[in-house]
């Protein structure tokens, strides 16, 4: 049974130390199950489990961002339709796509670790970090176009440009330049994940390091999910007009 | 020593019926914000990504095939984020009622 392991613990006297010769009955455990879980269903749920109570710490930490966002542009909303219409639509759009792409190849890596196949958890783990990157690249070639531009904010921000400008500015750098953060993160992550997969670590019995590093990812692209409409398309139907409210 | 519940894996065909969601989602997304809704611009906006974020979350993080506990957790984050959100609102919309000094 579950705490076949751990029977005759309880009755040792007080004070005695198990040592190395403890009488643990281990030959049926799976190497990867620590010792601490009853069996790898209860390892992979803890793990799941514990991810997401820190992508919450996570929701809250963007969500702060979020809120000054929503109190500035409920503030300033001309000046921020009209700041917005500088993103390049194009770039942002793109990126959505490729960390939609980057998403679905992360969750078929997931899939092919549940069902032991190494060669295609090996490819979908390479391609993710390859999308992972050209979003990376994107975002590099964005922010140089700003600094040509002169719109990031500080002493070279445009003057001919209201200063509730600067603020939108400053919070699409901040915003972005976290989100551009953790996605840095999550590709190192998914390249120690790749050199586990190559050593072939996961298998249909252990997969959760392959799962939870997948959930990290995929926050990471629900960030940007709103990022996108909420930066880049602000002030997309005024910019017929040029002019905004 | 399973406790006897089996770990269902997303078959292909839905990891990619949602992939083209989101895909169209998103193409939608910019076409809606090119059209003048007025006042209806933002919540369209961020109905769609609500709409998207939810795909992600139930279809590719798996969060259907999960505890009960881990589905409450995650809602209980997106539910505090809603929190701050209203109770910070909540002050700064109201601040104007009063008229008087120091409010």
């Amino acid at each position: 049974m579950a705490n076949s392991h751990t029977s005759g613990e309880g009755v040792l006297p007080a004070g005695q130390m198990t040592g190395g010769a403890a009488p643990h009955v281990h030959e049926h455990h799976d190497p990867n199950l620590q010792h601490h879980f009853y069996d790898m269903d209860q390892q992979l749920e803890a793990s799941t489990l514990g991810m997401w109570v820190f992508l919450v710490t996570e929701i809250m930490f963007f969500g702060g961002l979020f809120m000054a966002y929503i109190l500035y542009r409920h503030w300033y909303p001309g000046d921020w339709a009209a700041a917005s219409n500088h993103l390049n639509v194009w770039m942002g759009g793109g990126n959505t796509l490729v960390l939609i792409c980057s998403s679905v190849t992360m969750a078929w890596a997931v899939r092919c670790a549940q069902l032991g196949k190494r060669k295609g958890l090996i490819v979908n783990l390479i391609v993710t970090i390859l999308f992972g990157t050209t979003f990376l690249v994107v975002k590099y070639f964005e922010y140089a176009e700003k600094f040509e531009h002169h719109l990031v904010p500080g002493p070279h921000f445009d003057p001919a440009l209201p200063q509730q400008q600067q603020l939108f500015f400053s919070l699409y750098f901040i915003m972005t330049g976290i989100h551009a953060a953790h996605m840095v993160v999550g590709i190192g992550i998914m390249l120690i994940i790749l050199a586990m997969s190559w050593r072939g670590k996961f298998g249909p019995k252990y997969y959760g390091p392959v799962e939870v590093s997948g959930l990290y990812w995929h926050f990471v692209d629900i960030v940007w999910i709103f990022l996108f409409p909420l930066l880049y398309l602000l002030g997309a139907h005024f910019s017929a007009g040029g002019a905004a409210h | 020593m399973s406790k006897g519940h089996t770990h269902v894996i997303t078959p292909v065909s839905t990891l990619f019926i949602v992939f083209g969601t989101l895909f169209v989602l998103t193409i939608l997304t910019v076409l809606a914000a090119k059209q003048d809704f007025g006042a209806l611009n933002t919540p369209i906006a961020l109905g769609i990504a609500v709409l998207k974020a939810s795909l992600v979350v139930i279809y590719f993080m798996a969060v259907r095939y999960n505890t009960p506990l881990t589905k409450v957790v995650v809602l209980a984050g997106f539910f505090w984020l809603l929190i701050m959100f209203g109770l910070t609102m909540g002050d700064y919309l109201s601040r104007s009622l009063l008229g008087v000094p120091g409010r």
